[in-house]
């Protein structure tokens, strides 16, 4: 019988081999699956995990797929080590493509070097905005910021439909619920010429350095874990939770909106009813898959991306659904989460000997 | 532009099978919560659900077999979150949205083949006599058994949960679970049969989805469902009867945004649809601002693990 032993201490080592095993698990559970349903496995795994990085151009689809996500999920990271369990960062996005989308529409047709960092800046402050309604709910009126921030969700998602149905529709677009195409100095610089590698990757980059210095180096990175770890002693510590709280919200809706305004000037290059395929939610996975560590997240953030274009290579090769991508991310978050309990509890074979240790009670069985 | 009585008879109608799948998924869910502990995983049950239950009934012919298929998949992923979450203690938001994340790919990758074929849908049943009675005859009692069921399913957990002694077990493992667990109570297996429950629930929203609702089946085709249903349990305040009323709300607000046009109302579809998302904010306002009498029946450890050695 397998049963589960508390360790004394939380195993490092297993916090980096945990999302490896998760990886390796998920893959073989993707070619089980794939061999069920009838799909050639080797060529599944070929158009899934190969073909798409195969050429420079694929490899520069990861840096715009993984951009995204990276950047949300450091941020994210940081506020789930305060316990602060944002989970909006997609209205968060879309807001941020709103605003910036918005002031690129009004400098239409203006050609300075002016209009593309107010973009930014309005992409920023409509995330911080939108982030900024939870965080105030939260230190206000004490609700909980899972339920909110996740409802915003969705009425950004609607807002964004209003828009584009409307104020911001193409006034020479056939009434499709679209904008204009963004004007060249709206849109971001590409950074590999005959690609669609954006800025945006370096702005990600940055981030990850922010994310860095900011939990490892200062002091606010240190009372957000203390608060995150033991919120008992980071008051005492004189901590106030309050800030914390709305510094990881605010912090996550302007990396979220920058993220929003990157997917609208970078890639797409026009507000649309959808602006993103899920990066917000992905980008919990990737925070986790990260280990809640900037450094670790730009691995995830790559991996995540790969699963992005994997599904629409499959797609194109194997005729699947999209959808599938979401198979393998949702499994590779399952068993992630399974295997990260190797790092509180010790595997072992054999009865469990309540008689002569009680404390063996305290590993969950099986 | 006049209004007669069939109008508001047809109208009724698509309000009560918009707000089915809602009542199912929402009571489930709020069994779920009553124990302790947050699913965000709904919207994959649904569609796993929704997949299933359309192919078996497909299949066999049968849509009593084609519920209980829909049902049984709700409820096997709601086994995998129950085990990561209870057994294996993991977080329950992260696990919820990989559950989702997952169900709306495997839900989209079974179907596949499913795309396109029709379904005469799950046959209607007149009640004897009462369905004769003009109106409130055709509104009430000439629908699909699983209408009739999602009001017998609202009586019966509102009942459970106040009056059984299982009911308060379930209700005392939500609110203190140390407590409970300190009387003997089995703390984990209440949970478990608690989200294996949401699950069933989770399972049969969907099969009313793509059995009664459309019928067919189309990726993703709960559409946010999930997530309203979430809402609505808060919004419900954890109460079985404002459940129901609050399904009800939310399903004739995504109806009447339908009809607003031909009455001539010109609002915004987009903002109707905000609608249940922005009154689930303010009543989670209301509620969770201390002292709100409103607040009696939220269970205290929602969302939090249990350490039986704590």
């Amino acid at each position: 019988m397998i049963r589960l032993q508390p360790r004394a201490e939380p195993s490092k080592l297993m916090g980096y081999i945990a999302p490896l095993i998760a990886l390796v698990i998920t893959l073989l559970s993707g070619m089980v699956l794939f061999a069920l349903l009838g799909v050639p496995v080797g060529a599944a795994f070929y158009a899934f995990f190969i073909e798409p990085v195969s050429s420079l151009y694929g490899l520069s689809e990861l840096g715009v797929k993984a951009a995204p996500l990276i950047m949300i999920a450091v941020a994210l990271s940081i506020g789930y080590r305060a316990n602060v369990w944002n989970i909006g960062a997609e209205g968060q996005l879309i807001l941020g493509g709103i605003c910036g989308g918005a002031v690129a529409l009004y400098f239409y047709e203006v050609d300075a070097w002016y209009v593309l960092p107010l973009m930014m800046l309005a992409g920023v402050i409509g995330g911080m905005l939108w982030a900024a309604i939870p965080a105030l709910l939260r230190t206000q009126f004490n609700a909980n910021e899972i339920l909110t921030s996740l409802m915003l969700t969705y009425i950004a998602g609607l807002l964004l439909s209003l828009l584009v149905h409307g104020p911001l529709r193409d006034p020479d677009g056939f009434n499709f619920p679209e904008s204009r195409l963004l004007h060249d100095a709206a849109t971001l610089p590409i950074i590999m010429q005959g690609t669609r590698l954006h800025i945006g990757a370096l702005t990600a980059l940055f981030i990850v350095v922010i994310g860095w210095v900011l939990l490892s180096r200062t002091m606010l990175g240190f009372a957000l874990k203390v608060n995150g770890q033991a919120p008992n002693a980071g008051r005492y510590a004189g901590f106030t939770q309050n800030r914390l709280i709305w510094f990881s919200l605010l912090f996550c809706g302007a990396c979220a909106g920058l993220a929003g305004l990157n997917e609208v000037a970078g890639p797409i290059g026009q507000l649309l009813p959808s602006i993103s395929p899920g990066y917000g939610f992905t980008a919990i996975i990737v925070a986790f898959l990260g280990r809640l560590h900037p450094v670790g997240v730009v691995f995830a953030g790559l991996v995540m991306a790969l699963s992005y274009l994997g599904g629409e290579s499959a797609q194109i090769s194997l005729n699947l659904p999209v959808a599938v991508t979401g198979v393998f991310q949702g499994m590779l978050l399952f068993f992630l989460l399974a295997a990260d309990v190797l790092i509180n509890y010790r595997v072992v074979w054999g009865r469990a000997r309540t008689a002569r240790r009680p404390s063996s009670e305290h590993g969950a069985s099986l | 532009m006049s209004i007669d009585s069939s109008m508001l008879v047809m109208i009724g109608l698509t309000i009560i099978s918009a707000a089915t799948p809602l009542v199912f998924a929402a009571i489930g869910e709020l069994v779920v919560e009553k124990s302790g502990v947050l699913n965000l995983g709904v919207e994959g049950m649904m569609l796993a659900g929704a997949v299933s239950g359309f192919a078996v009934a497909h299949l066999t012919g049968s849509a009593l077999l084609g519920v209980l298929t829909g049902v049984g998949a709700g409820m096997l992923l709601a086994l995998i979150f129950a085990f990561l979450t209870l057994s294996l203690r993991a977080s329950q938001v992260a696990t919820g949205l990989a559950l989702t994340i997952f169900g709306i790919g495997l839900s989209a990758l079974l179907g596949q083949p499913l795309i396109g074929i029709a379904y005469e849908g799950i046959p209607n049943y007149s009640v004897p006599y009462l369905a004769d009675i003009p109106v409130l005859g055709q509104l009430l009692f000439q629908n699909d058994l699983l209408v009739y069921g999602s009001f017998a399913l609202v009586l019966a957990v509102s009942l459970f949960l106040k009056y059984t002694q299982a009911g308060l077990i379930v209700r005392a493992v939500g609110d203190s679970p140390d407590a409970a667990h300190a009387l003997g109570y089995p703390v984990l297996r209440v949970r478990y049969l608690a989200t294996l429950f949401g699950g069933a629930c989770a399972g049969l929203a969907g099969c009313y989805l793509s059995m009664a609702y459309a019928p067919m089946w189309a990726e993703s085709m709960s559409a946010g469902r999930g997530w309203i249903a979430l809402a609505l349990v808060v919004f419900a305040t954890w109460r079985p009867g404002r459940l129901l009323f609050g399904a009800y709300f939310f399903g004739g607000i995504t109806i009447l945004q339908l009809h607003a046009q031909a009455f001539g109302i010109i609002v915004p579809s987009q903002l109707m649809s905000m609608l249940p998302y922005i009154a689930t904010i303010a009543v989670l306002v209301l509620i969770s601002s201390t002292g709100s009498s409103l607040r009696r029946n939220a269970p205290a450890s929602i969302g939090q693990a249990f350490h039986p050695t704590k």
